[in-house]
């Protein structure tokens, strides 16, 4: 076991991530080594980017079945922002595009216009929203977001969102101008924040810290 | 409307936080990484750093800077000033920036814009305007308002967008440490004519200004430097003024 692993794929603000785990005083280490990531004690894959280059780079690196290999242990693993749209089955960004395929679901375009052909909202959705229950959801008690009252605004910075098949595996959402956003996603250890809980300020921290003690 | 994003800017000149009147007269002001953690308690929503002499000695100083914030502030951080290349963008990012802001390397080389894009995500390539009024337009200004480059700022903000830019951190060098409140007009002028966000910056001296800027403006965020740094109003007066003008802010703590 090696401890807390972001995984370095050449994409992402990886040091801030590292920086929020300190922060949580744990031990973190980068690293894209395939053996590494398959035996960490915690796993997070964030990413910022496009879709289809995250999956190639992962693939190229061996590290798709390291992490494969890892989930199987049902050890603790979060996604962040790309990171999490990538758990899904397949993206629609730029093509269709094979994902993780830990959740089915899609990653679709966040509509700009209505059915009007209207511009009613900007992309990228950059800035702070509040999280909300989902509708699956009533609480977020025994959840990576138990410590989170509702409504606490996190950081977001996306075009494209993730819309898993299972409601219940959504469990919370934010509201972009008219429009429920997939925020944050979890299915027994695997975990999906939309959002940067590193760069969401003590409220993100609170989220790196229950994660880290599941 | 989304919410308006809160932006602390500070313009360094290494190793000292520094602030101007119309980007000239300098003074020091002390320690940026302080500053912006005082800014980060408050609840800033965003950190910029400007390096306004970007030579490459202070290069190496200004991504320690960067390097230092993200160990306790963690608030997204834009960087800019100097970067010329998509190695200089890179190297920032990996010192924990999340943004980069870029103005002359753009003018000279506006396929810079697409590339920084492709490589990083729009969302990380902020397209920095320093426009100034000259008669019936205003113009691009470059070298940190030294230098104009025959651009009129609106037709360069829309042709950003064009080339990838996620948003516009439009200064107006007229009004940038005048205190006596932003270019509303300028302003306007480029949130009618893209679609992506822009950050009002350069003019700020009291809260009535901030909601101008949005109000009227349609600014998407508002970069305060000389009303922050010397002790004008506080982050938590201006969400304050917000919630009284009905506009959306982050509140801290839900």
């Amino acid at each position: 076991m090696s401890g807390v692993v972001v995984i370095d794929y050449g994409m992402g603000n990886l040091l801030s991530v590292k920086r929020g785990i300190e922060a949580c005083d744990f031990n973190v280490e980068i690293a894209a080594d395939p053996e590494k990531i398959a035996n960490a004690d915690r796993l997070i894959l964030p990413g910022v980017g496009a879709f289809k280059d995250g999956m190639n780079e992962l693939q190229e690196r061996g590290q798709v079945e390291a992490i494969q290999k890892f989930v199987l242990t049902e050890r603790p693993f979060l996604g962040i922002c790309l990171g999490m749209q990538m758990l899904m089955s397949e993206s629609e960004e730029h093509g269709i595009h094979q994902g993780l395929g830990l959740f089915s679901g899609k990653v679709v375009d966040i509509p700009r216009k209505n059915t009007d052909g209207v511009q009613i909202r900007k992309t990228p959705h950059i800035g702070w929203s509040a999280l909300k229950h989902s509708s699956s959801r009533k609480d977020w008690k025994n959840t990576i977001l138990q410590d989170v009252p509702e409504n606490e605004y996190f950081y977001f910075v996306h075009s494209f969102m993730a819309v898993p098949e299972d409601v219940d595996n959504t469990l919370a959402v934010c509201e972009y101008e008219g429009l429920n956003i997939t925020a944050c996603v979890q299915k027994s250890n695997i975990m999906g924040c939309q959002f940067h809980p590193e760069k969401s300020g003590e409220s993100g921290l609170m989220i790196l810290n229950r994660f880290l003690s599941i | 409307m989304r919410n308006v994003r809160l932006i602390a800017r500070l313009d360094v000149k290494a190793p000292n936080l520094v602030k101007g009147i119309q980007m000239e007269g300098l003074r020091k002001l002390g320690d940026p990484y302080e500053f912006a953690k005082e800014y980060y308690k408050q609840g800033i929503d965003e950190i910029l750093y400007t390096d306004i002499v970007a030579s490459l000695y202070e290069r190496n100083s200004l991504l320690d800077l960067i390097k230092k914030t993200t160990r306790d502030i963690f608030v997204p951080i834009t960087v800019g000033g100097g970067l010329r290349s998509l190695d200089d963008v890179a190297a920032a990012l990996r010192a924990g920036a999340d943004k980069v802001a870029i103005n002359t390397a753009a003018i000279k080389n506006p396929k810079l814009i697409t590339e920084v894009a492709r490589r990083f995500g729009s969302q990380c390539m902020v397209h920095s305007i320093q426009a100034k009024q000259n008669r019936d337009y205003w113009e691009a200004y470059y070298d940190n308002g030294r230098e104009h480059s025959g651009l009129d700022a609106v037709e360069w903000a829309k042709r950003g967008e064009e080339l990838g830019s996620g948003e516009i951190l439009l200064t107006s060098v007229d009004r940038e440490g005048t205190a006596k409140g932003f270019d509303l007009d300028l302003i306007k002028a480029v949130t009618k004519n893209v679609s992506i966000p822009v950050i009002a910056s350069g003019g700020m001296g009291e809260l009535k200004h901030f909601s101008d800027a949005v109000l009227q403006g349609g600014a998407d965020a508002v970069a305060m430097a000389h009303v922050l740094h010397y002790g004008l109003v506080t982050v938590d007066e201006v969400r304050q003024q917000a919630i009284r003008h009905t506009i959306p802010v982050r509140i801290p703590g839900g």
